[in-house]
């Protein structure tokens, strides 16, 4: 099936350009000046303390969260208020969240059909051939009738991504993915993730994983504070980090 | 490593196999002696309530079935002879039956409204019974051929004699000013609760007002309105029919209400679903069709059914109007000096009561088992 290899012929050689982002809920500075450039297939893990931006950061790039300041260019369509372009944006890119977000009233078929079928306007045999590819790439076709409610949360998890991938995204982002998981579970998921890495998959993460972070990432990025604080190779951001603040956040979480 | 002493160590070799409950849990004498005699109190508040019924249902019974008249042509029938008592007169309904039904409808053009009625209920057979063939074709037929099957056998034209409006009446009336405004107000409703939460001020005010304004009115005032002063802002000659006046006045009504029941579902859909919807690239009114509605509507069928019984038995205040329902026919027949007896008016209240009752109890099952069919989210 070499319809449905996820690798893209690249257009340009930047998939995500940030430049200057700013972003304020209310009256509390979110993001200060975030930079941020990642190119196709680039693997970026973005850690930090709770409160710190890194989720808002990834729900700027498909426009769950409007940025008030700097640039955001997707695949080389600039974010601004045009509908239309962000519906654009948000085809190209997948997002799995913390809590799966499955729709509860339909089958994970149907999950996982819905978005090819009505935003690509694919005839509904061809989508379901293609949900089904994808989830035996995530190791559960023998449940695409059951309704998300009857699986468990990795394998919710494991559908949300197969949901994603369904749409043949060029960029995939993710939001604490295993956070919400039991802690035997956490591996399916991140083994489902590596093997999107292995294809050489545009992703970024938000994860607290660190060995995923070694194991698969280009670059780690520490924010703190609603900016970047640091990044790095994942071996130099580990084994020797620069600055203050990362050392006492590596520090807390690897024990 | 701590050595542990040898006698201490279990290990399970044999599992042990699943044991159906206790008998005493289950069935019938279960469950009398678990809700009925579990206590004191409970014992002496079972045994005063069957105290009550059998002091209170046997007369009942008596005067529904026993001491009823069933038949007869008029009130001598239903008249106490010598001294003995007289129970419900269904002989007066018996004989009133074409008039609560159709109201003055002419009596040689009464196979118009039986046969609308018949496909109505055969169309929502059809329609609502999931095991059904092509339900999906049956309700875009009973949306558009329906209606306007229906209006030529009610009203005519194309060779049909005309019925005027103003002779329609009884359960025809109520049925369709209540199914009218069922079919209206939902749909209605739908708009203005997506309406009242849209981040577009205009529409949001629109919608905003809209429902507080009509919902803020009693529906006595919105008949009256409709009957009293919407011809003074008419120009000379054009006349809006009462009927039908009546029907925008209901159905934009309770699609008001409709709108603040549909809102409380949408608000409780969680945050996560229509961020789901939008990562992956659905439009607004993609996310809402496939996605928000299917779920909010299913979370609020209790309300949106509440509403529509409310509708159902409120089709009664158009004969303040001058439009007669199924009570307001009744009604009319109490003075009939042919069946003037003391016991009409009881028997026509029960009639309607319970004609009325197997409307709404209807409904009530219907939702009830929709509510079960559709529980799939929690469905383990």
């Amino acid at each position: 099936m070499a319809d449905i290899a996820l690798a893209a012929t690249p257009a340009s050689e930047t998939a995500v350009e940030m430049i200057g982002v700013n972003k304020w809920f209310g009256e509390f500075h979110v993001l200060r000046d975030v930079n941020l450039s990642v190119k196709r297939g680039e693997r970026i893990v973005i850690c930090g303390p709770s409160g710190s931006g890194k989720s808002t950061t990834i729900r700027c790039i498909n426009r769950l969260e409007e940025h008030q300041k700097g640039k955001i260019i997707v695949d080389g369509i600039e974010l601004t208020n045009d509908l239309k372009r962000i519906d654009e944006v948000r085809r190209e890119v997948g997002m799995v969240f913390q809590h799966f977000n499955l729709f509860p009233h339909l089958t994970i078929l149907e999950n996982c059909t819905l978005a090819p079928i009505w935003v690509r306007k694919m005839p509904k045999k061809e989508a379901e051939e293609v949900a089904m590819h994808f989830l035996t790439r995530v190791k559960i076709p023998e449940q695409a009738n059951k309704y998300p409610g009857q699986l468990s949360g990795g394998q919710q998890q494991r559908v949300a991504i197969a949901r994603s991938l369904c749409m043949r995204p060029k960029i995939m982002l993710f939001d604490e993915p295993t956070s919400a998981l039991d802690p035997e579970m956490v591996k399916e998921v991140l083994d489902t993730m590596v093997g999107l890495a292995e294809e050489g998959m545009t992703m970024i993460c938000v994860t607290h994983e660190m060995g995923f972070a070694r194991q698969v990432a280009n670059r780690v990025i520490f924010m703190d504070q609603g900016q970047i604080v640091e990044q790095n190779e994942p071996e130099e951001f580990f084994s020797n980090p620069k600055h203050e603040r990362t050392k006492l956040f590596l520090g807390q979480i690897l024990h | 490593m701590s050595r542990i002493e040898t006698d201490t160590v279990f290990v399970r070799r044999d599992f042990l196999e699943p044991e159906a409950p206790p008998p005493s849990l289950g069935g019938v004498p279960g469950w009398v002696r678990k809700n009925l005699f579990s206590s004191p109190f409970n014992i002496a508040v079972s045994l005063a309530m069957l105290l009550l019924l059998a002091w209170a249902l046997p007369p009942l019974f008596r005067w529904l079935f026993v001491d009823a008249v069933w038949t007869g042509t008029n009130r001598e029938a239903c008249l106490p002879k010598n001294g003995e008592t007289v129970g419900a007169c269904w002989a007066f309904v018996n004989a009133k039956l074409a008039q609560f039904t159709f109201g003055s409808y002419p009596a040689d053009q009464r196979w118009r409204p039986s046969l609308a009625m018949i496909v109505f209920f055969l169309g929502l057979a059809w329609v609502a019974i999931p095991k059904m063939p092509r339900r999906r074709e049956g309700v875009w037929l009973m949306l558009t051929a329906f209606p306007v099957l229906t209006f030529w056998l009610l009203y005519g034209g194309l060779g049909l004699p005309i019925v005027e409006t103003s002779n329609w009446g009884g359960l025809l009336v109520t049925l369709v000013v209540a199914v009218t405004g069922i079919v209206a107000s939902l749909p209605l409703g739908i708009l203005l609760a997506l309406g009242r939460r849209s981040k577009l001020p205009f529409i949001k005010i629109v919608s905003v007002v809209f429902i507080e304004v009509w919902r803020g009115v009693p529906l006595i005032t919105v008949l009256f309105m409709a009957s009293v002063m919407l011809p003074l802002f008419l120009p000379n000659g054009v006349n809006f029919d009462k009927l039908l006046r009546a029907l925008i006045g209901v159905a934009l009504f309770t699609g008001a209400y409709m709108a603040e029941t549909i809102r409380g579902g949408l608000q409780a859909i969680p945050k996560g679903q229509y961020e789901g919807a939008a990562s992956l690239g659905l439009s607004y009114w993609h996310s809402m069709r496939l996605i928000i509605l299917p779920q909010a509507l299913k979370i609020v069928i209790p309300g949106i059914v509440n509403s529509f019984i409310s509708l159902f038995k409120d089709t009664s205040l158009v004969m303040i109007i001058g439009l007669y329902d199924l009570l307001g026919s009744i009604q009319r027949n109490f003075s009939d000096a042919n069946w003037s007896t003391p016991s009409i008016a009881p028997t026509g209240l029960i009639f309607a009561a319970a004609v009325f009752w197997v409307f709404c109890f209807s409904m009530s099952r219907y939702s009830m088992y929709m509510e079960r069919k559709l529980n799939t989210g929690r469905k383990r």
